[in-house]
């Protein structure tokens, strides 16, 4: 299962780079929120992977998965979805005011 | 009361900012928030005096105690970095009563302030906080606070600033999160304390080594270190006046502290600096910060993006000093921290005068000015002084510690260059004070009246800090010392 997760870790955060070097803001968006699952998916991991085990503490049980990262990455996962709620509204402001999607809009170059 | 001085500290702006968002009218929001921040920095105040006589201060929220609860723990140099943000944030808010009135529509202004208040809570909560996680909640606490801030910005392009700001935040963030994950994953804990001793017997593992590099580029882009500065010009430029006053002098020096946290109390000088050859490279960047910095901001027509790039440059000095890793190079990065925030803040508290008045900061536009606005540009030019690191003024005191640095280092390379970007910054400040000062006024800028003393008063707090801590630098580099010897485990 460990490699399983690692090579889709490694698949997301590739795609993610390739989306956040694109010019128009949609792709750019979709690439920080799929950098986010990964980092998110990666930290998940971290407790360790196992599969129908106590939440918490089981009696005679001595390999049980950390809760903590659990938790650490729900809190990511809240702070992300804030960040990306009004990264879309940004985004979605500039295409108004500014007429265009490119994430450098109304820069002179 | 002492006993809580501490969460005081990041609870007063955090439960006053939904307070703020309910009251009804600019003035109410702006007075109420006035009094918060004056509330926070009367606060930081007597916990520096706490700190300074007790040595270290150590709180466990709901009395749950480290390492398995939160942790919040001031030493001196984070009291120190508290009391910087704090007597910032409580002088750019009278300032920010006209100036926010002028840039910002009516129904927004109450956001405005919430926000204000929410981004003071993250920062201070940064620098309080001895918890590696909760660190990150409170940098995306005030990164998104930031974010808003910025892009409530007049220009429209503020929008395409604050985006760029927040991809190129967030992905450091992300670097952060990654960063912390891995040490946790080493050690089964987060606070730093309990870090710092656990890390040491694993720390030559390719994961300790994964997690400092991560930490390191991702507190860089917050900080804008030289190449990872890319997103400062932009959301420097088009911030309201308020924000880019109250960001350039407190948001930097506040990631600056996490990047000596991290270095110091969590990895340890050992590891950082002989382990990892994180000395070298940061010393290299910061130099090439100062030269390239300072040359583009020569070359920028609008004052608000020239002043941007200098605070790269600016960065460039805390971080050559930081980099040495030696107790007269920290102190020399801790007491820039410091200097820094005084005529940063000053200078664009002096362009949001200007813009009130004329609407732009384009130096075309300001010709002749200094007539009209002589307070004003009076400011901009002491303020210049300092920049440049002229004699009586805080940054020459800053200069003087991280030439001294670089010589007890013996770089007699670096000591030249530090001084030859203090040439340029000799250059890009007299191109606007020669436009300012000597040529004829245009006719559009003849009507222009000097900016209000509302606004003309905070600006010149700081420029009187400015000379102030120039000339008696007893305070400023005693407690440099002091937090530059705490970090590096000599003294008490």
């Amino acid at each position: 299962m460990e490699a399983l997760v690692s090579i889709l870790i490694g698949v997301m955060t590739a795609s993610a780079v390739y989306l956040l070097l694109r010019t128009h803001t949609f792709p750019v968006i979709l690439g920080l929120s799929l950098l986010g699952y990964a980092v998110n998916v990666f930290l998940f991991a971290s407790g360790r992977l196992q599969l129908d085990s106590a939440p918490l503490v089981e009696h005679g049980l001595k390999q049980l998965p950390d809760p903590l990262p659990q938790a650490l990455v729900l809190t990511a996962i809240v702070i992300g979805f804030g960040m990306t709620a009004f990264l879309v509204v940004l985004a979605l402001r500039a295409l108004g005011a500014l007429g265009g999607d490119r994430v450098d809009e109304g820069e002179e170059s | 009361m002492t006993a809580h001085l501490l969460i005081l500290q990041v609870i007063i702006p955090l439960v006053s900012a939904p307070v703020c968002l309910l009251l009804r009218g600019d003035r109410a929001a702006w007075a109420f928030t006035l009094t918060v921040s004056w509330a926070v920095l009367a606060n930081a105040l007597l916990l520096l005096n706490t700190v300074l006589a007790a040595g270290s201060l150590s709180y466990a929220i709901g009395a749950w105690a480290g390492p398995f609860g939160i942790e919040y723990r001031v030493d001196t140099a984070s009291a120190f970095v508290v009391l910087i943000v704090a007597s910032v944030g409580a002088v750019v808010l009278p300032f920010a009563y006209k100036s926010v009135r002028h840039e910002i529509p009516a129904e927004r202004i109450g956001l405005f302030y919430t926000c204000f208040l929410l981004c003071l809570t993250g920062l201070l909560g940064i620098v309080v906080t001895g918890d590696a996680f909760n660190l990150f909640v409170f940098l995306e606490i005030s990164s998104l606070s930031s974010y808003t801030l910025i892009s409530l910005g007049r220009d429209r392009r503020a929008l395409t600033a604050a985006f760029q700001y927040l991809v190129m935040g967030t992905i450091g963030a992300t670097f952060i999160l990654v960063g912390v994950g891995l040490m946790y994953m080493m050690t089964g804990t987060l606070n730093m304390a309990d870090l710092a001793e656990r890390l040491s017997p694993v720390a030559d593992t390719r994961t300790v080594r994964a997690a400092f590099a991560f930490l390191t580029v991702g507190v860089s882009l917050k900080l804008a270190l030289f190449p990872l500065h890319l997103w400062l010009p932009n959301a420097y430029t088009y911030a309201p006046s308020a924000v880019s006053a109250f960001l350039a002098a407190t948001a930097t020096k506040v990631a600056v502290y996490v990047l000596l946290r991290f270095f110091f109390t969590v990895f340890g000088v050992e590891f950082s600096f002989e382990a990892m050859p994180v000395g070298q490279i940061l010393s290299m960047l910061a130099v090439v910060a100062m030269l390239v910095a300072s040359t583009v901001a020569l070359f920028q027509d609008d004052i608000k993006r020239m002043l941007a790039y200098s605070s790269v440059a600016q960065v460039g000095y805390i971080i050559l000093g930081i980099s040495l890793a030696s107790v007269t190079g920290l102190t020399a990065g801790i007491i820039h921290l410091f200097n820094h925030a005084l005529m940063k803040g000053a200078l664009f508290l002096a362009m949001g005068c200007l813009f009130l008045r004329l609407g732009s900061v384009h130096i075309q536009d300001l010709q002749g000015i200094a007539r009209r606005m002589p307070w004003t540009m009076a400011a901009f030019l002491l303020g210049g002084l300092s920049l440049i690191g002229v004699p009586l003024t805080t940054g020459f005191v800053s200069k003087w510690y991280l030439v001294q640095a670089a010589l007890e280092d013996n770089r007699w390379v670096v000591a030249v260059l530090i001084l030859f970007s203090s040439l340029l910054a000799v250059a890009y400040v007299w191109r606007v004070v020669e436009i300012a000062y000597f040529r004829p006024a245009r006719r559009v800028s003849l009507r222009v009246a000097e900016a209000p003393a509302v606004m003309l008063v905070p600006t010149w707090v700081l420029i009187g800090a400015n000379f102030y801590f120039g000339i008696d630098t007893s305070l400023t580099s005693a407690l440099a010392r002091r937090a530059a010897e705490t970090f590096l485990g000599i003294g008490t």
